[in-house]
C-alpha cells in the first residue's frame, strides 16, 4: 500500500511518519509538497505535525488554502482514509473536513508530555485494531491542542460516534484532572461522519517502536493497513 | 488609498485563555479595577481601488474564507483616514 505523507513549508514530523510507514509497517511511502494537486495511486494521506506556514494567521489556516488541500479534500470525500496528526488535525478543522477549532492551551504554554488516552470508537481505518474502551499512551507536542466546539456540534459529535480518544488518567478515568489543555470533552482525536477522516493531537508516529520504549501508536498505521487490505 | 482596519477577537462565550492570564497579570502589577481583558489581532488593509462598500464587502469574503475563523472568532471593520 502507498501512502502519501503531506509536507508543508513547516512541517516537522514528515519524516518520522514516513519512516514508520516505510521501515516499521513496511510499506510504500512518499512525501507529496504543499504545491502538489494530484494524490492519483495513494491509499491513504497522512497530514505531520509542524508548524505549517510558521502558524500565521492562526494554526493551519494558511495551510487550508495551499494547493494540495484541494486533493485532500477530494481524496477524503471520495472515502479515502486521511489522518491529520498534530498540525495535521489543525489544518483538518480549518479546512472544515472535520468540525470545530483549535485554541490556545489553557495554561497557555506548550504542551510537551507522554499523556494517556482512553480510544472510544474502532470504526476509523486507523482504530480497527483498538477496541473502544482500550487505552494507549502516546506523546503531545502543542501549543494549540484545546479542542473547542459549540453545544450543537459537541452534541452532533456523540450522536455520531465522532469521538475517538480522550485524555484519560492512569485509571482510564476521564477527569478534569486528565485534561492536559482543556479541551471540550478532554477530547484528543475526532473523525468525520464517515469515519474516513481521523484528526488527533497525540503523535502515534512518535511512539510505534519498542526501541523507542513505546510503540503503543504503530496500531493505529498496523490498522490503517489491515483496513486497506480487507 | 483605502485603508481598512479588521479587528478580530474570541466570539462572546469562546473562552479567551490569553485574556485571562493578562488580566491576571494586570491585577498582580495593582490594576485591580479592570474588569475583564481580551486579547485579539489587527489585520491591516490598505486596498487600490473601491468604495468603502466594496471594500466591506470584500473583507466578509476574505473573513469568510481565511481571515477569521468562524467557529470561534468574530470580527469589526473599520476605514482609517
Amino acid at each position: 500500500m502507498k501512502f502519501a505523507v503531506v509536507v508543508f513549508p513547516g512541517s516537522n514530523c514528515d519524516r518520522d511518519c514516513h519512516h514508520v510507514v516505510s521501515h516499521v509497517l513496511g510499506q510504500e511511502a512518499d512525501y507529496v509538497w504543499h504545491q502538489d494537486t494530484d494524490l492519483n495511486g495513494f491509499d491513504a494521506v497522512v497530514l505531520p505535525g509542524g508548524f505549517s506556514y510558521g502558524d500565521y494567521l492562526r494554526a493551519g489556516a494558511v495551510a487550508k488554502i495551499s494547493p494540495v488541500m484541494e486533493a485532500v479534500a477530494k481524496f477524503a470525500n471520495a472515502g479515502g482514509p486521511v489522518i491529520g496528526i498534530c498540525n495535521g488535525f489543525q489544518i483538518l478543522l480549518e479546512t472544515g473536513l472535520l468540525p470545530g477549532a483549535m485554541q490556545r492551551n489553557n495554561s497557555l504554554r506548550f504542551m510537551c508530555k507522554t499523556v494517556d488516552l482512553v480510544c472510544r470508537t474502532e470504526r476509523t481505518p486507523f482504530t480497527g485494531e483498538l477496541s473502544a474502551g482500550s487505552r494507549l499512551r502516546l506523546p503531545i507536542a502543542n501549543a494549540e491542542g484545546n479542542y473547542t466546539i459549540d453545544d450543537d456540534g459537541f452534541a452532533a459529535l456523540k450522536d455520531n460516534d465522532q469521538i475517538v480518544f480522550q485524555y484519560c488518567d492512569a485509571q482510564g478515568e476521564v477527569s478534569d484532572a486528565s485534561n492536559p489543555n482543556g479541551s471540550r470533552a478532554n477530547i484528543a482525536g475526532i473523525c468525520n461522519v464517515r469515519g474516513n477522516v481521523l484528526g488527533m493531537m497525540p503523535h502515534p508516529e512518535r511512539a510505534a517502536e519498542s526501541v523507542l520504549g513505546n510503540d503503543d501508536g504503530l496500531a493505529l498505521f498496523t490498522s490503517a493497513l489491515e483496513h486497506l487490505n480487507r | 488609498m483605502k485603508k481598512a482596519r479588521v479587528i478580530v477577537g474570541n466570539k462572546k462565550g469562546v473562552f479567551d485563555p490569553e485574556g485571562k492570564v493578562v488580566h491576571s497579570g494586570l491585577a498582580r502589577l495593582g490594576y485591580d479595577q479592570v474588569a475583564e481583558v481580551k486579547v485579539g489581532k489587527v489585520i491591516d488593509l490598505q486596498f487600490e481601488s473601491g468604495t468603502e462598500d466594496e471594500i466591506r464587502e470584500r473583507i466578509d469574503k476574505m473573513c469568510a474564507q481565511f481571515l477569521v475563523n468562524p467557529v470561534i472568532e468574530d470580527y469589526t471593520v473599520e476605514f482609517l483616514d
